[in-house]
């Protein structure tokens, strides 16, 4: 309809420039190369540190590559428009899975370093820990982390690589056939992503159990999925990339789920405090005693009024969701704010005196997260960055809010 | 103004959203402010065409839901550490933690009643009739006709000139309504 606003609009151009990849992949790889050095370095000074660090950076990264999946199928579900100019983004994001799973190799060869119920001793003479043994063990573990990650492997390379082929097939089943695999993918991604968290943050504190722990994470990692990818948008459209084709409106909605996510995790971190407040059973209150306690509960405060409260008012307004100077604040607020939750998770676990942040913390976070930018980045060269076969491409071009 | 009381304004019927909008910028482009258009779907760029402003809907909401937080707060505090003060399993007579869920939904309750109530004021509803029924070709507005109507209460108005002055926009029907 009314196509004439829209002809004098001029055409993006759907390959990043040979010279902006080659100077961004420059950069990652530097930022790689001194990321693991760092890290490396770190686990031969000091390997207690070493592995609690690596988790809160393994786990962040996870988050978001789930979120981009779920994300992802969400469109694919709903049939959504808007979204199309953007999905090759988001599936470059979810493709992380098998890069995650290189990345877990640490966490599993430091599983005695970072789970108690790893050590048959402890877990033979505590009566609690006795009876959670069938699930707690290194071989379950083991073969439930080889599940997940060929479960998120498989839908993420499926989707994916059918997105890919449409580029240049324009088949309209691979969109059906996309459509076909969201629904069982949405049931298993979250089921599996739930034990994911149960395994490998909640188990650290092997007594303590909260049945919404799962959604909690879920919450939060597609919360920074969302910052991410628009903070990635806000970057190439500042070098001219895309900056026709993701418009104000695109941005707009992307603020809404920013805004959406936010006040979802609020209710969710919420519902696991007020009952466990409430009941206040010595079983389920260890987890907040520590967080309430010294200047871990600063952070607690942090987390209420910056990855709530804070948030919430940056973009409750219409015009903060469509002014990208705030969305591109925003972002770097919101990934800033998830780091310090998996943190608040992972950490009092290690140090129950009280906040004590380490340099390998930095590093092992820049280790992961340049791995993840790496494969991601080589991503963008292999196809257009934009789902160009998509029927609903052109419609989602011209997406705009009523 | 007072001798066109008994009108409502001149409505102007166009075949495509795209005469329409090319209508409404030209209308506005001639001085005229006081529009309104009526179509069978939501057309994008309108609102910015006819100069709409931006509702002031969401500061009644904001409005509804301070409203709907602070009754919650109070209601809680004052009737149970002040107006019937009992201790229940140990816990304080108030306190956020409890209270929270009570000051979410009233706030959520509040700011939907703002919003369904605050609508319905702004749009001037309920009503039981508007002169742009008493158009003869009303009925095509929710099939396939695009209608544009400048209203009598325009400082530009004049049934005849209006009249004229729509003409030359390539509507195909012209009719002036009675208010």
């Amino acid at each position: 309809m009314s196509k004439h606003h829209h002809h004098d609009v001029p055409k993006d151009s759907y390959e990043i420039p040979t010279s902006t990849w080659e100077k961004g992949r420059n950069i990652i790889v530097a930022v790689f190369i001194l990321g693991w050095v760092a890290a490396l370095a770190g686990y031969s000074l000091d390997h207690k540190q070493f592995f609690p660090s690596y988790l809160v950076a393994f786990f962040f990264g996870a988050g978001i590559a789930i979120g981009a999946a779920l994300f992802t199928m969400i469109q694919h579900l709903t049939g959504s428009a808007w979204s199309v100019p953007l999905r090759r983004l988001m599936e470059n994001i979810m493709m992380s899975m098998p890069i995650l799973a290189l990345l877990f190799l640490p966490v599993a060869f430091g599983l005695h370093e970072l789970y108690e119920w790893s050590h048959p001793g402890i877990m033979k003479t505590d009566a609690l820990l006795a009876k959670k043994e069938a699930y707690l063990n290194p071989t379950a573990f083991y073969i439930r982390a080889v599940v997940y990650f060929v479960i998120w492997s498989f839908w993420a390379w499926r989707l994916s690589s059918w997105s890919r082929a449409q580029d240049t097939s324009k088949d309209l089943n691979l969109t059906f056939k996309s459509e076909r695999i969201s629904a069982p993918g949405m049931l298993l991604f979250f089921l599996s992503a739930s034990l994911a968290s149960v395994d490998w943050v909640m188990s650290l504190q092997p007594h303590w159990y909260s049945t919404i722990f799962g959604v909690y994470c879920l919450a939060g990692g597609m919360w920074a999925f969302f910052a991410i990818l628009t903070f990635t948008l806000l970057r190439f459209r500042a070098n001219g990339i895309l900056a026709n084709s993701v418009t104000v409106e695109h941005y707009h909605d992307m603020g809404k789920w920013m805004f959406a996510l936010t006040v979802f995790w609020a209710y969710i971190a919420f519902s696991q405090y007020m009952l466990i407040w409430y009941a206040n059973l010595p079983e389920e209150t260890s987890f907040f005693m520590v967080r309430r306690s010294g200047t871990w509960e600063t952070v607690s405060g942090i987390l209420l009024f910056g990855h709530f409260a804070a948030t919430f008012l940056f973009l409750l307004a219409r015009a903060s969701k469509r002014n990208l100077n705030v969305l591109r604040f925003v972002t770097v607020w919101i990934l800033c704010m998830h780091y310090i939750d998996v943190y608040w998770l992972v950490m009092p676990n290690f140090s129950k005196a009280g906040v004590a942040p380490h340099w390998m913390d930095a590093a092992c976070f820049v280790a992961v997260m340049s791995t993840l930018a790496l494969g991601f980045w080589w991503r963008l060269k292999s196809a257009p960055i934009v789902a160009v076969g998509d029927p609903r491409l052109e419609k989602g071009l011209e997406f705009q809010n009523v | 103004m007072a001798e066109h009381s008994s009108i409502h304004g001149v409505v102007a019927d166009f075949d495509s959203p795209d005469t329409l909008l090319d209508a409404v910028r030209a209308a506005r482009a001639k001085g005229y402010t006081k529009m309104e258009a009526y179509t069978p779907f939501p057309i994008h760029g309108i609102d910015e065409a006819m100069g709409a402003k931006q509702s002031i809907l969401g500061y009644i909401v904001l409005c509804g839901s301070a409203t709907g937080l602070t009754t919650a707060i109070l209601l809680q505090w004052w009737t149970g550490s002040i107006a019937y003060p009992l201790v229940i399993s140990g816990k304080p007579l108030f306190a956020f933690e409890f209270g929270f869920p009570i000051m979410f939904e009233l706030t959520v309750l509040l700011s939907a009643f703002a919003a369904v109530f605050g609508m319905l004021g702004l749009n001037g509803l309920p009503r039981l009739n508007h002169p742009i029924f008493n158009y003869s070709g009303v009925a095509g507005s929710s099939d396939d006709r695009f209608l544009l109507v400048i209203e009598a209460s325009d400082k530009k108005f004049d049934a005849n000139e209006t009249k004229d002055f729509l003409a030359t926009l390539g509507a195909e029907k012209l009719e002036v309504i009675e208010a």
